[in-house]
Protein backbone atom coordinates (compact mmCIF):
# COMPACT_ATOMS: atom_id res chain seq x y z
CA UNK A 1 0.00 0.00 0.00
CA UNK A 2 1.23 3.19 -1.05
CA UNK A 3 2.06 5.92 2.21
CA UNK A 4 -1.12 7.79 2.89
CA UNK A 5 0.71 10.52 5.56
CA UNK A 6 1.65 13.75 4.23
CA UNK A 7 5.18 13.69 2.75
CA UNK A 8 7.77 16.57 2.70
CA UNK A 9 7.86 18.98 0.20
CA UNK A 10 11.58 18.76 0.07
CA UNK A 11 13.68 22.31 -1.15
CA UNK A 12 17.42 22.58 -2.11
CA UNK A 13 17.99 23.73 1.66
CA UNK A 14 16.21 20.75 2.91
CA UNK A 15 17.59 18.32 0.89
CA UNK A 16 20.66 17.14 3.38
CA UNK A 17 18.26 16.34 6.13
CA UNK A 18 16.34 14.15 4.01
CA UNK A 19 19.12 12.58 2.05
CA UNK A 20 20.64 11.86 5.59
CA UNK A 21 17.71 10.75 6.86
CA UNK A 22 17.77 7.96 4.19
CA UNK A 23 21.40 6.57 4.92
CA UNK A 24 20.33 6.84 8.30
CA UNK A 25 22.40 10.09 10.04
CA UNK A 26 20.52 12.51 11.30
CA UNK A 27 21.61 15.88 9.65
CA UNK A 28 21.69 19.49 11.11
CA UNK A 29 22.96 22.53 10.86
CA UNK A 30 25.59 24.49 12.69
CA UNK A 31 26.78 28.49 12.35
CA UNK A 32 30.46 28.37 11.83
CA UNK A 33 30.44 31.62 13.45
CA UNK A 34 28.85 30.83 16.44
CA UNK A 35 28.96 27.28 16.73
CA UNK A 36 24.90 27.43 17.53
CA UNK A 37 22.90 24.35 15.80
CA UNK A 38 19.67 24.67 14.53
CA UNK A 39 16.87 23.84 12.39
CA UNK A 40 14.63 24.01 10.12
CA UNK A 41 17.98 24.04 7.56
CA UNK A 42 18.23 27.16 5.68
CA UNK A 43 21.37 28.74 4.03
CA UNK A 44 21.07 31.73 7.22
CA UNK A 45 21.52 31.53 10.83
CA UNK A 46 18.82 32.93 12.85
CA UNK A 47 19.56 36.30 14.51
CA UNK A 48 23.50 36.07 13.35
CA UNK A 49 24.96 38.16 10.48
CA UNK A 50 27.27 37.38 7.77
CA UNK A 51 26.19 33.80 8.98
CA UNK A 52 28.26 30.34 7.41
CA UNK A 53 26.09 27.40 8.07
CA UNK A 54 27.34 23.66 7.87
CA UNK A 55 25.82 20.33 8.27
CA UNK A 56 26.80 18.04 11.06
CA UNK A 57 25.61 14.79 11.84
CA UNK A 58 24.22 15.06 15.25
CA UNK A 59 24.20 12.48 17.99
CA UNK A 60 20.48 11.45 18.32
CA UNK A 61 20.26 11.83 21.32
CA UNK A 62 17.97 14.04 23.17
CA UNK A 63 15.18 15.26 25.74
CA UNK A 64 11.92 15.85 25.79
CA UNK A 65 11.72 19.60 25.30
CA UNK A 66 7.70 19.22 25.19
CA UNK A 67 4.59 17.27 23.49
CA UNK A 68 1.28 16.48 23.10
CA UNK A 69 -0.28 13.09 22.97
CA UNK A 70 -2.77 12.74 20.30
CA UNK A 71 -5.96 11.10 21.45
CA UNK A 72 -7.81 12.67 17.55
CA UNK A 73 -5.80 12.48 14.70
CA UNK A 74 -4.58 14.68 12.44
CA UNK A 75 -6.01 13.54 9.64
CA UNK A 76 -7.77 10.66 8.59
CA UNK A 77 -4.16 9.28 7.68
CA UNK A 78 -3.48 9.00 11.35
CA UNK A 79 -6.54 7.62 12.55
CA UNK A 80 -5.12 4.03 13.25
CA UNK A 81 -2.11 5.35 15.17
CA UNK A 82 -4.21 7.25 18.05
CA UNK A 83 -2.80 7.65 20.65
CA UNK A 84 0.33 8.67 19.17
CA UNK A 85 3.31 11.14 20.66
CA UNK A 86 4.15 14.07 19.09
CA UNK A 87 7.45 15.75 20.23
CA UNK A 88 9.78 18.19 19.94
CA UNK A 89 12.95 17.27 21.28
CA UNK A 90 16.10 19.61 22.49
CA UNK A 91 19.29 17.26 21.07
CA UNK A 92 22.46 16.72 22.72
CA UNK A 93 23.45 19.47 20.02
CA UNK A 94 21.16 22.00 21.16
CA UNK A 95 18.63 21.92 17.81
CA UNK A 96 14.96 21.49 18.78
CA UNK A 97 13.43 19.24 16.54
CA UNK A 98 9.76 18.13 16.24
CA UNK A 99 8.76 14.44 15.47
CA UNK A 100 6.99 11.53 16.80
CA UNK A 101 7.83 9.52 19.51
CA UNK A 102 7.33 6.16 19.13
CA UNK A 103 6.30 4.40 22.53
CA UNK A 104 3.88 1.76 24.02
CA UNK A 105 3.36 3.59 27.36
CA UNK A 106 1.83 7.33 25.98
CA UNK A 107 1.13 8.32 29.48
CA UNK A 108 4.33 7.66 30.83
CA UNK A 109 6.30 10.49 28.37
CA UNK A 110 7.29 13.55 30.33
CA UNK A 111 9.33 16.45 29.79
CA UNK A 112 12.96 16.10 30.39
CA UNK A 113 12.65 12.59 29.38
CA UNK A 114 16.35 10.91 27.63
CA UNK A 115 14.93 9.75 23.83
CA UNK A 116 17.04 8.59 21.07
CA UNK A 117 16.59 8.81 17.35
CA UNK A 118 15.76 5.81 14.91
CA UNK A 119 15.25 5.81 11.41
CA UNK A 120 11.67 5.05 9.96
CA UNK A 121 11.88 3.72 6.51
CA UNK A 122 8.16 4.69 5.81
CA UNK A 123 8.37 4.17 1.52
CA UNK A 124 11.45 3.43 -0.79
CA UNK A 125 11.84 7.78 -1.08
CA UNK A 126 10.85 8.79 2.49
CA UNK A 127 12.66 8.09 5.51
CA UNK A 128 11.76 9.84 9.06
CA UNK A 129 13.40 10.52 11.85
CA UNK A 130 11.80 9.62 14.72
CA UNK A 131 12.37 8.88 18.70
CA UNK A 132 11.49 6.52 21.22
CA UNK A 133 12.74 6.57 25.01
CA UNK A 134 16.69 6.00 25.43
CA UNK B 1 -7.62 69.93 15.80
CA UNK B 2 -7.24 66.66 17.68
CA UNK B 3 -6.32 63.70 15.51
CA UNK B 4 -6.32 61.25 18.50
CA UNK B 5 -8.08 58.28 16.66
CA UNK B 6 -11.29 56.78 18.34
CA UNK B 7 -13.15 53.61 17.88
CA UNK B 8 -16.49 55.06 17.04
CA UNK B 9 -18.74 52.40 16.00
CA UNK B 10 -18.91 48.96 16.58
CA UNK B 11 -20.96 45.54 15.49
CA UNK B 12 -20.90 41.89 15.42
CA UNK B 13 -23.21 39.37 12.74
CA UNK B 14 -25.91 37.81 14.44
CA UNK B 15 -25.65 33.97 14.54
CA UNK B 16 -28.55 31.70 15.39
CA UNK B 17 -28.39 27.37 16.49
CA UNK B 18 -24.56 27.77 18.30
CA UNK B 19 -23.18 30.11 16.09
CA UNK B 20 -24.26 29.81 12.71
CA UNK B 21 -25.07 32.45 10.10
CA UNK B 22 -28.67 33.68 9.63
CA UNK B 23 -30.30 31.78 6.52
CA UNK B 24 -29.29 33.98 3.11
CA UNK B 25 -25.93 35.16 4.72
CA UNK B 26 -23.15 34.82 3.10
CA UNK B 27 -19.75 36.03 3.69
CA UNK B 28 -19.66 39.72 1.90
CA UNK B 29 -23.42 40.47 3.20
CA UNK B 30 -22.36 39.84 6.56
CA UNK B 31 -19.70 42.61 6.52
CA UNK B 32 -21.50 44.60 4.56
CA UNK B 33 -24.60 44.38 8.01
CA UNK B 34 -21.51 44.75 9.95
CA UNK B 35 -20.36 47.37 8.97
CA UNK B 36 -23.87 49.10 8.13
CA UNK B 37 -24.65 48.85 11.62
CA UNK B 38 -21.48 49.85 12.96
CA UNK B 39 -21.68 53.09 10.87
CA UNK B 40 -25.26 53.64 11.72
CA UNK B 41 -23.97 53.90 15.41
CA UNK B 42 -21.99 56.69 14.99
CA UNK B 43 -23.95 58.41 12.38
CA UNK B 44 -21.41 57.95 9.62
CA UNK B 45 -22.16 56.76 5.92
CA UNK B 46 -20.11 54.02 4.07
CA UNK B 47 -19.34 57.09 1.76
CA UNK B 48 -17.24 58.74 4.95
CA UNK B 49 -14.86 55.74 4.83
CA UNK B 50 -11.61 56.41 3.12
CA UNK B 51 -9.42 53.40 4.71
CA UNK B 52 -10.63 49.97 4.95
CA UNK B 53 -8.46 46.93 6.52
CA UNK B 54 -9.66 43.26 6.24
CA UNK B 55 -8.56 39.76 7.35
CA UNK B 56 -10.36 36.24 7.28
CA UNK B 57 -9.81 32.82 5.29
CA UNK B 58 -11.94 33.54 2.16
CA UNK B 59 -11.36 35.94 -1.21
CA UNK B 60 -10.84 35.95 -4.43
CA UNK B 61 -9.63 31.87 -5.38
CA UNK B 62 -6.07 31.85 -7.19
CA UNK B 63 -3.18 34.34 -6.66
CA UNK B 64 -3.49 36.80 -3.43
CA UNK B 65 -7.02 36.36 -1.82
CA UNK B 66 -7.28 40.41 -2.72
CA UNK B 67 -10.08 40.65 0.17
CA UNK B 68 -9.38 44.61 0.57
CA UNK B 69 -10.07 45.25 -2.95
CA UNK B 70 -13.05 42.78 -3.00
CA UNK B 71 -14.64 44.25 -0.14
CA UNK B 72 -13.74 48.25 -1.37
CA UNK B 73 -15.69 47.21 -4.64
CA UNK B 74 -18.65 45.38 -2.77
CA UNK B 75 -19.36 48.35 -0.79
CA UNK B 76 -18.52 50.73 -2.93
CA UNK B 77 -15.94 52.72 -0.88
CA UNK B 78 -14.12 54.62 -3.84
CA UNK B 79 -11.05 55.54 -3.67
CA UNK B 80 -9.85 54.38 -0.15
CA UNK B 81 -6.50 56.07 1.00
CA UNK B 82 -5.37 53.52 3.00
CA UNK B 83 -5.76 49.59 2.48
CA UNK B 84 -5.07 47.20 4.80
CA UNK B 85 -5.12 43.01 3.72
CA UNK B 86 -2.48 41.88 6.52
CA UNK B 87 -3.32 38.43 7.48
CA UNK B 88 -0.79 37.12 10.64
CA UNK B 89 -3.72 35.10 11.59
CA UNK B 90 -6.36 35.80 14.56
CA UNK B 91 -4.58 38.83 15.69
CA UNK B 92 -4.53 40.28 12.74
CA UNK B 93 -7.80 43.05 13.37
CA UNK B 94 -5.85 44.11 16.31
CA UNK B 95 -2.73 44.49 14.55
CA UNK B 96 -5.42 46.80 11.94
CA UNK B 97 -5.92 48.77 14.42
CA UNK B 98 -2.76 50.14 15.53
CA UNK B 99 -2.15 50.52 11.81
CA UNK B 100 -5.14 52.58 11.32
CA UNK B 101 -4.01 54.44 14.90
CA UNK B 102 -0.88 55.54 12.77
CA UNK B 103 -2.75 56.67 9.24
CA UNK B 104 -5.21 58.52 11.06
CA UNK B 105 -2.97 60.34 13.36
CA UNK B 106 -0.84 61.25 10.94
CA UNK B 107 -3.62 62.42 8.62
CA UNK B 108 -3.44 60.09 5.86
CA UNK B 109 -7.10 59.27 6.45
CA UNK B 110 -9.89 60.28 8.42
CA UNK B 111 -12.35 56.97 9.31
CA UNK B 112 -11.15 53.54 8.79
CA UNK B 113 -13.30 50.33 8.17
CA UNK B 114 -11.85 47.22 10.25
CA UNK B 115 -14.12 44.30 8.39
CA UNK B 116 -14.39 40.01 9.02
CA UNK B 117 -16.40 37.98 7.81
CA UNK B 118 -16.50 33.95 8.24
CA UNK B 119 -18.99 31.17 6.89
CA UNK B 120 -16.45 28.28 8.56
CA UNK B 121 -19.22 26.23 10.06
CA UNK B 122 -22.16 26.49 7.45
CA UNK B 123 -19.17 25.10 4.80
CA UNK B 124 -17.91 22.81 7.48
CA UNK B 125 -14.53 24.53 6.17
CA UNK B 126 -12.42 23.00 9.43
CA UNK B 127 -10.33 19.92 10.13
CA UNK B 128 -7.05 19.17 12.66
CA UNK B 129 -5.41 18.10 8.88
CA UNK B 130 -3.41 21.09 9.03
CA UNK B 131 -1.35 22.46 6.23
CA UNK B 132 0.81 21.08 3.67
CA UNK B 133 4.16 19.85 4.96
CA UNK B 134 6.67 22.81 3.32
CA UNK B 135 8.76 25.50 4.54
CA UNK B 136 9.76 24.88 7.93
CA UNK B 137 6.59 22.36 8.36
CA UNK B 138 8.06 19.92 5.88
CA UNK B 139 9.96 18.95 8.89
CA UNK B 140 7.22 18.10 11.27
CA UNK B 141 3.78 17.91 9.38
CA UNK B 142 4.75 14.20 8.76
CA UNK B 143 4.90 13.39 12.43
CA UNK B 144 0.98 14.12 12.35
CA UNK B 145 0.48 17.24 14.68
CA UNK B 146 -3.21 17.88 14.77
CA UNK B 147 -3.19 21.71 13.65
CA UNK B 148 -3.80 24.75 15.50
CA UNK B 149 -4.61 22.63 18.65
CA UNK B 150 -1.57 20.28 18.89
CA UNK B 151 0.76 23.24 18.99
CA UNK B 152 -1.25 24.77 21.95
CA UNK B 153 -0.85 21.63 24.09
CA UNK B 154 2.81 21.67 23.68
CA UNK B 155 3.06 25.40 25.01
CA UNK B 156 0.62 23.77 27.33
CA UNK B 157 2.41 21.13 28.55
CA UNK B 158 5.79 23.60 28.77
CA UNK B 159 4.23 26.14 30.58
CA UNK B 160 3.07 23.48 32.98
CA UNK B 161 6.41 21.78 33.78
CA UNK B 162 7.85 25.42 33.96
CA UNK B 163 5.50 27.22 35.95
CA UNK B 164 3.07 24.34 38.09
CA UNK B 165 0.32 25.31 36.06
CA UNK B 166 -2.33 22.67 35.72
CA UNK B 167 -5.26 21.25 34.14
CA UNK B 168 -7.32 22.75 36.69
CA UNK B 169 -6.01 26.22 36.18
CA UNK B 170 -7.07 26.02 32.43
CA UNK B 171 -10.61 24.72 33.40
CA UNK B 172 -10.68 28.10 35.85
CA UNK B 173 -10.37 30.16 32.40
CA UNK B 174 -12.87 27.75 30.91
CA UNK B 175 -15.38 28.03 33.35
CA UNK B 176 -15.07 31.83 34.06
CA UNK B 177 -15.14 32.49 30.25
CA UNK B 178 -18.15 30.31 30.06
CA UNK B 179 -20.21 32.44 33.49
CA UNK B 180 -19.55 35.67 30.76
CA UNK B 181 -20.96 33.97 28.26
CA UNK B 182 -24.28 33.22 30.30
CA UNK B 183 -24.83 36.96 30.19
CA UNK B 184 -24.45 38.00 26.37
CA UNK B 185 -27.33 36.31 24.80
CA UNK B 186 -25.27 36.49 21.52
CA UNK B 187 -23.33 33.82 23.24
CA UNK B 188 -23.33 30.47 21.13
CA UNK B 189 -23.10 28.27 24.83
CA UNK B 190 -24.86 30.04 27.57
CA UNK B 191 -24.51 26.95 29.74
CA UNK B 192 -23.11 27.09 32.68
CA UNK B 193 -19.72 25.07 33.11
CA UNK B 194 -18.03 23.77 36.16
CA UNK B 195 -14.50 22.78 37.14
CA UNK B 196 -15.07 19.77 36.72
CA UNK B 197 -16.95 19.39 33.39
CA UNK B 198 -13.95 20.81 32.03
CA UNK B 199 -11.56 18.28 32.98
CA UNK B 200 -13.69 15.87 32.48
CA UNK B 201 -14.68 16.43 28.56
CA UNK B 202 -13.06 14.35 26.02
CA UNK B 203 -9.42 14.55 25.41
CA UNK B 204 -8.07 15.98 22.09
CA UNK B 205 -5.01 16.49 22.08
CA UNK B 206 -3.11 16.23 25.40
CA UNK B 207 -3.13 18.34 28.31
CA UNK B 208 -6.09 19.89 25.89
CA UNK B 209 -9.68 18.48 26.39
CA UNK B 210 -12.43 19.83 24.07
CA UNK B 211 -13.48 22.50 26.63
CA UNK B 212 -10.17 23.90 26.25
CA UNK B 213 -10.46 24.24 22.86
CA UNK B 214 -12.43 27.20 20.73
CA UNK B 215 -15.60 26.78 19.08
CA UNK B 216 -16.07 26.39 15.17
CA UNK B 217 -18.98 29.32 14.63
CA UNK B 218 -19.38 31.35 11.71
CA UNK B 219 -19.49 35.26 12.60
CA UNK B 220 -18.01 38.73 11.76
CA UNK B 221 -18.08 42.09 12.70
CA UNK B 222 -16.98 45.43 12.09
CA UNK B 223 -14.96 48.66 13.85
CA UNK B 224 -15.01 52.01 12.58
CA UNK B 225 -12.04 54.31 14.01
CA UNK B 226 -12.10 58.11 13.16
CA UNK B 227 -10.30 61.55 15.07
CA UNK B 228 -11.08 62.74 18.00
CA UNK B 229 -12.21 65.89 16.18
CA UNK B 230 -14.93 64.35 13.99
CA UNK B 231 -16.20 61.99 16.61
CA UNK B 232 -17.35 65.23 18.63
CA UNK B 233 -20.42 65.48 15.62
CA UNK B 234 -21.20 61.65 16.33
CA UNK B 235 -23.49 59.67 18.12
CA UNK B 236 -21.33 57.54 20.17
CA UNK B 237 -19.25 57.55 23.02
CA UNK B 238 -15.68 57.85 21.72
CA UNK B 239 -13.63 54.93 22.97
CA UNK B 240 -9.71 56.60 22.46
CA UNK B 241 -6.80 54.10 21.38
CA UNK B 242 -4.26 55.43 24.10
CA UNK B 243 -1.79 52.65 22.59
CA UNK B 244 -0.72 49.81 20.50
CA UNK B 245 2.02 47.45 19.66
CA UNK B 246 2.71 44.00 17.40
CA UNK B 247 4.78 41.19 16.76
CA UNK B 248 5.66 38.28 15.34
CA UNK B 249 8.69 35.11 16.16
CA UNK B 250 7.70 31.72 14.45
CA UNK B 251 5.42 30.00 12.14
CA UNK B 252 5.49 26.33 13.40
CA UNK B 253 4.94 25.77 16.94
CA UNK B 254 8.68 23.57 17.18
CA UNK B 255 10.33 27.16 16.39
CA UNK B 256 8.89 28.97 19.37
CA UNK B 257 11.92 30.39 21.13
CA UNK B 258 10.38 29.66 24.73
CA UNK B 259 7.34 27.89 24.46
CA UNK B 260 5.88 28.66 28.18
CA UNK B 261 6.63 32.11 27.24
CA UNK B 262 4.59 34.41 25.23
CA UNK B 263 7.12 36.60 23.70
CA UNK B 264 5.60 38.23 21.11
CA UNK B 265 2.95 39.98 23.42
CA UNK B 266 5.55 40.54 25.75
CA UNK B 267 7.09 43.07 22.83
CA UNK B 268 3.42 44.18 21.62
CA UNK B 269 2.50 44.82 25.10
CA UNK B 270 5.13 47.19 26.56
CA UNK B 271 5.38 48.65 22.99
CA UNK B 272 1.36 49.37 23.51
CA UNK B 273 2.13 50.85 27.32
CA UNK B 274 4.43 52.68 27.03
CA UNK B 275 2.93 54.40 23.81
CA UNK B 276 -0.16 55.17 25.88
CA UNK B 277 1.86 56.51 29.15
CA UNK B 278 0.08 53.15 31.07
CA UNK B 279 1.41 50.39 32.34
CA UNK B 280 -0.20 47.05 33.26
CA UNK B 281 -1.38 47.58 36.98
CA UNK B 282 -3.61 50.12 34.98
CA UNK B 283 -5.80 48.11 33.02
CA UNK B 284 -9.25 47.74 34.90
CA UNK B 285 -10.16 44.44 32.29
CA UNK B 286 -8.61 42.67 29.43
CA UNK B 287 -10.02 41.32 26.57
CA UNK B 288 -7.49 38.25 25.53
CA UNK B 289 -7.42 35.79 22.20
CA UNK B 290 -8.73 32.74 23.33
CA UNK B 291 -8.47 29.96 20.89
CA UNK B 292 -7.40 27.20 24.07
CA UNK B 293 -7.40 27.99 27.60
CA UNK B 294 -3.77 28.13 27.39
CA UNK B 295 -3.50 30.92 25.11
CA UNK B 296 -5.30 33.60 28.00
CA UNK B 297 -3.49 31.82 30.58
CA UNK B 298 0.14 32.52 28.77
CA UNK B 299 -1.44 35.73 27.50
CA UNK B 300 -2.21 36.77 30.64
CA UNK B 301 1.40 36.55 32.27
CA UNK B 302 3.13 38.27 29.20
CA UNK B 303 0.84 40.90 29.07
CA UNK B 304 2.32 41.88 33.03
CA UNK B 305 -1.74 41.72 34.42
CA UNK B 306 0.29 39.31 36.73
CA UNK B 307 4.04 37.84 37.10
CA UNK B 308 5.35 34.75 34.43
CA UNK B 309 4.08 31.69 36.23
CA UNK B 310 1.38 33.50 38.34
CA UNK B 311 -1.03 33.03 35.80
CA UNK B 312 -2.28 29.68 38.13
CA UNK B 313 -3.03 31.88 40.86
CA UNK B 314 -4.18 35.17 39.22
CA UNK B 315 -7.20 32.85 37.87
CA UNK B 316 -8.12 31.11 40.70
CA UNK B 317 -11.52 30.74 42.21
CA UNK B 318 -12.80 32.47 39.50
CA UNK B 319 -11.35 35.81 39.84
CA UNK B 320 -11.85 36.52 36.43
CA UNK B 321 -15.22 35.38 35.94
CA UNK B 322 -18.64 38.02 36.44
CA UNK B 323 -18.24 39.47 40.12
CA UNK B 324 -14.05 38.41 40.64
CA UNK B 325 -11.32 41.02 40.87
CA UNK B 326 -10.69 41.22 37.31
CA UNK B 327 -13.27 41.51 34.55
CA UNK B 328 -11.78 39.30 31.29
CA UNK B 329 -13.17 37.95 27.81
CA UNK B 330 -16.38 39.62 29.14
CA UNK B 331 -18.27 38.26 26.20
CA UNK B 332 -17.73 34.99 26.57
CA UNK B 333 -14.77 34.64 24.55
CA UNK B 334 -13.96 32.16 21.68
CA UNK B 335 -14.18 29.13 24.34
CA UNK B 336 -17.85 30.40 24.71
CA UNK B 337 -19.05 33.25 22.35
CA UNK B 338 -18.10 32.66 18.97
CA UNK B 339 -14.68 31.76 16.92
CA UNK B 340 -15.46 31.72 13.37
CA UNK B 341 -11.44 31.00 12.97
CA UNK B 342 -10.03 34.72 13.17
CA UNK B 343 -11.25 36.01 16.05
CA UNK B 344 -9.49 39.10 17.09
CA UNK B 345 -11.87 41.59 16.19
CA UNK B 346 -14.36 40.78 18.99
CA UNK B 347 -11.95 42.11 21.04
CA UNK B 348 -12.38 45.19 20.15
CA UNK B 349 -15.78 45.18 20.04
CA UNK B 350 -16.15 44.17 23.23
CA UNK B 351 -13.83 45.98 24.98
CA UNK B 352 -15.40 49.29 23.36
CA UNK B 353 -18.91 48.09 24.65
CA UNK B 354 -17.42 47.74 28.30
CA UNK B 355 -15.76 51.12 27.75
CA UNK B 356 -18.86 52.68 27.22
CA UNK B 357 -20.89 51.18 30.02
CA UNK B 358 -24.39 50.38 30.13
CA UNK B 359 -24.17 46.46 29.22
CA UNK B 360 -26.69 45.30 31.66
CA UNK B 361 -25.86 42.06 33.63
CA UNK B 362 -22.96 41.70 31.32
CA UNK B 363 -21.19 45.25 32.48
CA UNK B 364 -18.29 44.74 34.24
CA UNK B 365 -17.89 47.70 37.03
CA UNK B 366 -15.57 50.45 36.76
CA UNK B 367 -13.60 49.88 33.69
CA UNK B 368 -12.18 53.05 32.57
CA UNK B 369 -9.31 51.47 30.58
CA UNK B 370 -8.95 48.20 28.71
CA UNK B 371 -5.62 46.22 27.15
CA UNK B 372 -6.39 43.94 24.16
CA UNK B 373 -4.47 41.50 22.73
CA UNK B 374 -4.68 39.00 19.84
CA UNK B 375 -2.56 35.81 18.80
CA UNK B 376 -2.11 34.95 15.48
CA UNK B 377 -1.41 31.50 13.73
CA UNK B 378 0.16 28.97 16.63
CA UNK B 379 1.09 31.88 19.43
CA UNK B 380 3.16 33.21 16.14
CA UNK B 381 1.77 36.96 16.13
CA UNK B 382 1.02 39.35 18.45
CA UNK B 383 -0.72 42.73 18.76
CA UNK B 384 -2.13 44.63 21.46
CA UNK B 385 -3.88 47.44 21.80
CA UNK B 386 -4.85 50.01 24.87
CA UNK B 387 -8.20 51.80 25.29
CA UNK B 388 -9.82 54.08 27.48
CA UNK B 389 -13.27 55.57 27.78
CA UNK B 390 -11.14 59.13 28.66
CA UNK B 391 -9.39 61.66 26.59
CA UNK B 392 -5.61 61.29 27.07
Amino acid sequence: MTYQKPVPSIDPESAPYWEGARDGRLMIQRCGKTGQTFLYSRQLVPGVDDSKTEWIQASGKGEVYSFTVARRPAGQAFQGDCPYVVVSVTLAEGARIMSNLVTDDVDAVKIGMPVEVFFDEVSDELTIPKFRPA
Amino acid sequence: MSRQPVIVGVADAPTENRGRALPGTHVLSMQRDAANEALAEAGLAMTDVDGLAVAGMWGMPGPGAMQPNLLAEYLGIRFPKYLDGTNVGGSAFVLHAGHAYEMIKSGVCDTVLILYGSMQKSQSARSLGGRPAMFSNQFDMVAGLPSPAGAYAMAAHRHFHDYGSSRETLAEIAVATRAWACLNPAAAFQDPLSIEEVLAAAPIVDPLGRLDCCLVTDGGGAVVMTTEERAKDLNSKPIYVLGHGESASHSNINYMPDMGRLEVAEHSSQAAYAMAGLKASDMDMAMIYDSFTITTLLTMEALGLCGRGEGKDFVKGQRTAPGGKFPMNTNGGGLSYCHPGMYGIFLLIEATRQLRGGLGARQAPDVNTAVCHGTGGVLSSGATVVLSNAKP
